[in-house]
């Protein structure tokens, strides 16, 4: 800018951006402002794809024929009671398991463990974690169903059954409620504990009268989002529940069943039957649109939960 | 007078008595031991899950050996079937995952952590995205199903009706998308202002403070999230299922890169859904040995993750 040899004059030329500086930064704004806008594109047209195909089978059906006769989409009978309750007998069966496991396990873990114990079994419980939900569906067929249902069905027990899905559906859920509320006891201020000991109390005391009400809020939280979890669970109910053709309305743990979940999978399976019924298409959308609304609500109450126990400490 | 004094002594001795001495909590220990005994429970599902699979799979893999389960294709034989078609559905559905959802997720969380301002833009974005993470997997199918499979069907694989392994790979990356922009923004988050406000005082502009400064330091914790929800991605089965990729037959003739992409496809977990079906005693043998690749991939996977992290591991 300055010709060599004449004599050195600072402009404000010589400290300005040069020009691409400046277009980088905006270029690098908009694409990073584009990926953000992107998730929202994606939920939209989650809700629009739908929605659309949901209405399409709403306005369609006989209605009727969504609250009697059991839940069989190829006869054009789709009885919502039955996939409904199907699932939460499921996700009930999954909780009883994991509610006591997972708070168990996280009340030891953020209470009572060494740290080096602690160091070890944490890992553990996330490798239990990471084991993908397809592989507890086999061991729900394969292990619990002859092993467990077996034995604990007097009357016998089908060889799909409800009861062996729901237990390996609380084994899946159990990492989660532990690792969330383990999370939510662990951010516990030590004064908290701290004063109870000096007045006295014992350490199951302080960990049941002072620890847990203080982390309720993630406590709550971490069962919701567990039952959330469960309720959505596909593979181990498409595996071990049974009910692939169709199924009647039924709370038995001990016999088959059809879950929201596993009716989608069912229906798309058909290879290109999915699209080849009438109604069949379209009834899929409308079942996870019920399953996005369920676990949707969940989850909001959920984050409410949580944004209470932020605010407290 | 005499009768107090003798009162006295005794409750002084009682008193003596209760505070001296070691005496054991015992509703406190029991409830210890329950405490532990629901975590060992918890453990002891995990053993027991990987001797049954392992009993059952290992004879598979003795008897034919590692390379050939490893390679053979999908057949109605079990004992010429394998995960070879599986294994390269698998990769390639990761291939297109890492190229469309990292950049994408970790674009968006460097918005969101480091160009945005508090508005509700923000904040809705944000909401949606943790609600994103928490909706079922079998959702995303449904919009694969309706959008790849169906409404793309001319760009995503006429040949296969639409369900190519284009369809599986990219409803598969918006499904880890939110896991990605969690993660990366967490990474993001934990780098001190102190570093960004030195790059700002020698005069960098945003970006470079972003690309030199930021990034280099939450590189690790990225990769950490990313390899975590590859690694879920692997694993995932439902949404693959509602988009096609769960075929019992699968024809490879030499096809060039775009048939490959616009072709039908199979992967490790859904060739398992497959066989677990299946009544035969060898298929669900087949099914325990496919189990193992995948729970040994998996680990390998996770175990890489925790040693990034801990060895980048870095306290401020």
């Amino acid at each position: 800018m300055v010709a060599p040899g004449a004599p050195h004059q600072l402009t404000v030329d010589d400290l300005r951006a040069r020009g691409g500086r400046r277009r980088i930064e905006i270029t690098m704004r908009i694409l990073f402002l584009g990926a953000a806008t992107l998730s929202v594109v994606i939920t939209a047209l989650i809700v629009l794809a739908i929605v659309g195909e949901a209405w399409n089978f709403i306005s369609q059906v006989d209605l009727p024929a969504l609250w009697a006769g059991g839940w069989f989409p190829r006869r054009d009978m789709y009885d919502i009671p039955t996939i409904v309750s199907g699932t939460l007998v499921v996700a009930g069966i999954g909780m009883l398991v994991a509610v006591p496991l997972g708070l168990g396990a996280a009340i030891y873990l953020a209470e009572y463990a060494e740290r080096r114990t602690r160091a070890i079994l944490k890992p553990i419980l996330e490798i239990l974690a990471a084991v993908p939900s397809i592989v507890l569906g086999y061991f729900a067929l394969q292990w619990i169903s002859p092993n467990i249902m077996q034995n604990a069905c007097l009357a016998g027990s089908s060889v799909f059954n409800m009861g062996a899905a729901g237990i390996a559906v609380g084994v899946l859920v159990t990492p989660l409620i532990a690792s969330i509320a383990e999370d939510a006891m662990y951010a516990v201020p030590r004064s908290l504990r701290e004063a109870s000991y000096g007045l006295g109390a014992r350490k199951r005391t302080t960990s049941m009268r002072i620890v847990f009400p203080a982390a309720i809020s993630g406590i709550v939280a971490a069962l919701i989002i567990g039952f959330s979890r469960a309720i959505g669970e596909t593979m181990i109910v498409a595996i071990a529940a049974g009910g692939t053709g169709g199924s009647q309305f039924s709370l038995n743990p001990c016999g088959q069943g059809q879950t929201m979940t596993a009716a989608m999978t069912a229906l798309a399976t058909g290879s290109d039957q999915v699209r080849g019924a009438d109604l069949a298409y379209p009834s899929l959308f409308f079942v996870g649109l019920l399953l996005f609304a369920f676990t949707l609500v969940l989850n909001v109450i959920s984050e409410r939960f949580v944004r209470r126990v932020r605010l407290k400490y | 007078m005499a009768n107090l004094a003798a009162t006295a002594e005794v409750s002084a001795e009682a008193v003596r008595a209760r505070l001296s001495g070691r005496r054991t909590d015992v509703g406190g220990r029991v409830f210890e031991g329950l405490l532990l005994l629901a975590l060992l429970t918890s453990l002891a599902v995990l053993l027991t899950l990987l001797i049954d699979v392992v009993s059952r799979g290992i004879g598979v893999y003795a008897e034919r050996g590692v390379i050939d389960v490893l390679t053979s294709p999908l057949s109605d034989e079990p004992e010429n079937a394998g995960i070879g078609q599986g294994l390269f559905g698998s990769i390639a559905l990761m291939l297109i995952v890492a190229a469309t959802a990292f950049p994408i997720g970790i674009g968006a969380a460097i918005y969101l952590e480091e160009y945005a301002r508090d508005t509700w833009f923000t904040r809705f974005v944000t909401a949606n995205i943790r609600n994103l993470a928490g909706v079922p997997s079998i959702v995303y199918g449904l919009l694969g199903l309706a959008v790849f499979v169906v409404a793309l069907q001319g760009i995503t694989g006429p040949d296969a009706r639409g369900r190519s392994i284009l369809s599986g790979g990219l409803t598969l990356a918006i499904l880890v998308l939110p896991i990605v922009i969690i993660t990366t923004s967490e990474a993001l988050r934990a780098v001190p202002t102190g570093i960004r406000e030195a790059a700002y005082g020698v005069g960098a502009t945003r970006w470079q403070t972003v690309r030199s400064h930021v990034i280099p330091y939450a590189a690790p914790g990225i990769l950490t999230g990313t390899i975590l929800s590859m690694a879920r991605a692997f694993g995932e089965t439902a949404p693959l299922i509602m988009v096609g990729g769960a075929v019992s037959f699968l024809s490879t003739s030499d096809r060039g890169f775009v048939e490959t992409l616009q072709g039908k496809y199979t992967t490790v977990p859904t060739s398992i859904y497959q066989w677990v079906q299946e009544p035969r005693r060898e298929f669900i043998e087949l099914s325990a040995a496919g189990i193992m690749a995948l729970l040994v991939t998996i680990l390998l996977v996770n175990g890489l993750a925790i040693i990034l992290r801990n060895r980048y591991a870095r306290k401020w």
